[in-house]
């Protein structure tokens, strides 16, 4: 082994290990805030070094770890091919980006109701938890990296415990709780059915076993991952919980815990059930649904976060579309897709953030004139906006393109009404996106509905706490007041514009998000190969399997 | 591969009973449900493993006569896990109670603008309903039951 693959193999484990001792360190400091930014800074800024490292060294095959040494049916396995270094390196890029935008908001909030202290060390372990689903080698560790990150945003999401987050907070606590069972559901099942759960042993051993068997483990592990990556019949819980958040909470929600769903969707499909028809077409039509619903709950919205949820949730559609094509040029633009959708959709969320501060709202019935109040914010609302949409050459077109592309050499019935959906889905999602735009940015102030009796003189957000139950006091100046506090956010801006400034460092956060959009456009020619072979090296399997089977083969020689 | 009838019908049960819970309006039921259906799911865990043998101790009994041990370690894994996530709903549900004074799942107020704006006439399609969250159902079956709660109670 040359010592260059060694250094690889070594730097794998510390993506998990690093975040993990960095919350520790992050804990420990809570006393002291500005020794704790700068450790989990520097924790994911190694991080992110680590991945793009691995990025190049995975380039030529995929790198194995078997942790401490136990062969591969007892022992943890990590595993580092292209799909999983890609995958890690943009989701670690986008999670220092919104750290940044979080320690922006902390320090320009000053807000004694956001108990950081709790924040960086839970935000690292989230990290830590993400890193070790991608980087999994085994099913089981696979569901312990699920159950770390779902801890964490479990705390993250009710951070401050206010009403309308402990509210959400219960639903996604509960849904995502039940679709842990259900993994681990199709973890016991599949350990039945083949005796082991290294993913490179299950794939192998898993042709012996009878059809109808590989049929319903392979249900099980779907539905339990669909839940997980908001795939349509079980996205319902996602716009829920996921408005109420703080923003940067949303930002990296957004950007990566559906998306860890849709990765070990592509892993469930291409590595363990290949061959398998009947999923496939389901997959199709759930994608095909996925996509207009969501986009068509996009557009019922009045608010921008729950715009932005219900786009995310649509977006999911197109993936799926991708890994239901099962080839390699559908694997490969779901990849590519994934990539530029975790950091578009946390760029939104966090121009959100930047919204809700300088227009004093998320909704669309209370905001106004922000270009003119805030070119910067326009911009920085703009780029990610159009390139959700899918306008060229930014990378959403490319990745749909490549969508296309791949289910049009598809030909079947299925796949020719995708694309129909996929090219009727980013209209509508423009149509969504001009709709924030017109509303909120170029919208003269005077033209504010200067009625809206139930939304203004009650307030919404009292309204949402209230929630059908009036309590005394209640109302009036009290909960204008509260609602202000809640949100943290000033003053709505109704029909005076607000001289609100642009917060530095979440305005520099957002605008390193948007860059390396703009990056992922610029270098989509590159980075298509990449996730092109990525695609074909999924689709063929032999090269994840035999490097996994080298290892433990290895590890057995040497003893 | 064999395993114990008994605890199959076990576990089919624990399930029964875990998604009756897990379906009601009263948190702490759901939470009761959530622990129910773990249990029930570390059951099925430790009967994937096959048959039971021997402790899995080196030098108690031959290794072919052991039972599995690697569920046996998951299952404790499974048993963590399930105990934080208690643990958390556990003081989340308290913080509903200390906020609002009850515990059931409340409505989706998002879900009632988009109805309230319907409702008003807002050029919306039908087909642009939302379709996330909960029924919107009136208080007065809730306080019916609470009612007919405490009754049955005092």
């Amino acid at each position: 082994m040359n010592p260059a693959s060694t250094l690889v193999e070594s730097l794998m484990p510390l993506t998990v290990l690093l975040p993990l001792l960095g919350a520790g360190a992050a804990l420990v400091l809570a006393g002291r805030p500005t020794l704790q930014r700068v450790v989990s800074v520097g924790v994911l800024v190694a991080v992110v070094a680590i991945s793009a490292f691995l990025v190049a060294g995975a380039a030529d095959g995929p790198r194995v770890v078997t942790l401490g040494s136990w062969p591969a049916p007892l022992g943890i396995t990590l595993v580092a091919d292209q799909l999983s270094t890609i995958m890690l390196l943009t989701s670690m890029t986008v999670t220092l980006l919104v750290l940044l935008y979080a320690i922006g908001q902390g320090t320009s909030d000053d807000d004694s109701r956001t108990p950081v202290s709790i924040f960086h060390p839970t935000y690292l372990v989230l990290t830590a938890g993400v890193a070790n689903a991608f980087l999994s080698g085994d099913l089981f560790n696979l569901y312990v990296g699920f159950e770390v990150l779902l801890m964490a945003s479990y705390v993250l999401l009710t951070l401050g415990g206010t009403r309308s987050r402990v509210r959400a907070g219960l639903t996604y606590v509960v849904v995502n709780v039940l679709s842990s069972l259900v993994f681990l559901i199709g973890i016991a099942l599949v350990y039945a059915a083949v005796g082991t759960l290294n993913l490179a042993q299950i794939s192998t051993r898993m042709a012996t076993v009878p059809p109808g068997v590989q049929l319903a483990i392979h249900l099980v592990l779907l539905t339990a991952f669909g839940i997980k990556a908001a795939v349509f019949p079980l996205s319902a819980w996602l716009p829920d919980s996921y408005p109420t958040a703080a923003a940067p909470v949303t930002a990296v929600f957004a950007g990566l815990l559906t998306k860890v769903g849709v990765y070990s969707i592509i892993r469930t499909q291409t590595l363990l059930f290949p061959d398998d028809v009947v999923t496939r077409d389901i997959l199709m039509v759930a994608a095909l649904a996925t996509m207009v619903i969501g986009a068509l709950g996009a557009i019922a919205q009045e608010d921008i976060k729950r715009v932005l949820s219900f786009t995310l949730v649509s977006h999911i559609g197109y993936m799926i579309f991708g890994v239901a094509l099962a080839t390699p040029a559908g694997v490969g633009a779901a990849i590519f897709y994934v990539v530029h959708h975790i950091t578009v959709q946390a760029t939104l969320f966090c121009v959100a953030g930047l919204v809700e501060r300088v227009g004093g709202s998320t909704s669309m019935t209370r905001l106004a004139g922000l270009a003119a109040a805030s070119p910067v914010l326009a911009v920085l609302y703009f780029v990610p906006a159009v390139n959700l949409g899918g306008i060229p050459p930014l990378s959403g077109f490319i990745g749909k393109l490549g969508l296309v592309e791949a289910g049009v050499q598809d030909g079947s019935v299925l796949a020719w009404l995708l694309v129909g959906g996929a090219v009727l889905t980013s209209l509508l999602t423009l149509y969504a996106m001009a709709k924030v735009w017109v509303l909120a940015f170029w919208r003269p102030v005077d033209q504010l509905p200067a009625g809206e009796p139930a939304d203004d003189d009650e307030g919404r957000y009292p309204q949402l706490i209230g929630s059908g139950r009036p309590r005394p006091g209640a109302s009036g100046a009290g909960s204008a007041a509260y609602s202000g506090d809640f949100l943290g956010a000033p003053s709505a801006l109704t029909s005076r514009r607000l001289p609100v400034a642009l917060p530095r460092v979440m305005t520099a956060a957002t605008a390193g998000l948007v860059a390396a959009g703009l990056a992922i456009t610029v270098l989509a020619g590159p980075l298509y190969t990449l996730t092109d072979r990525a695609g074909t090296d999924l689709v063929a399997r032999t090269p994840y399997i035999s490097a996994v089977f080298a290892q433990t083969v290895d590890h057995r020689v040497t003893r | 591969m064999s395993t114990s009838l008994l605890l199959l019908v076990v576990i089919a049960l624990l399930y029964t009973a875990g998604i009756y819970l897990v379906l009601d309006r009263s948190l702490t039921r759901v939470l009761l449900g959530v622990l129910v259906l773990g249990n029930a799911t570390n059951l099925l865990v430790i009967s994937a493993g096959g048959p039971f043998g021997a402790a899995a101790l080196v030098g108690r009994a031959p290794e072919p006569a052991m039972s599995d041990a690697l569920v046996q370690a998951l299952v404790l894994t499974a048993i963590v896990i399930t105990l934080g996530v208690a643990a958390f709903l556990l003081s989340i549900i308290h913080r509903t109670w200390t906020l609002d004074r009850e515990d059931d799942l409340t409505e989706d107020t998002e879900d009632r603008s988009v109805r309230r704006r319907l409702a008003s006439g807002e050029q919306v399609d039908e087909d642009e309903l939302d379709t996330t969250g909960c029924e919107a159902t009136s208080d007065t079956d809730d306080e019916r039951a609470r009612s007919a709660a405490a009754g049955g109670g005092s």
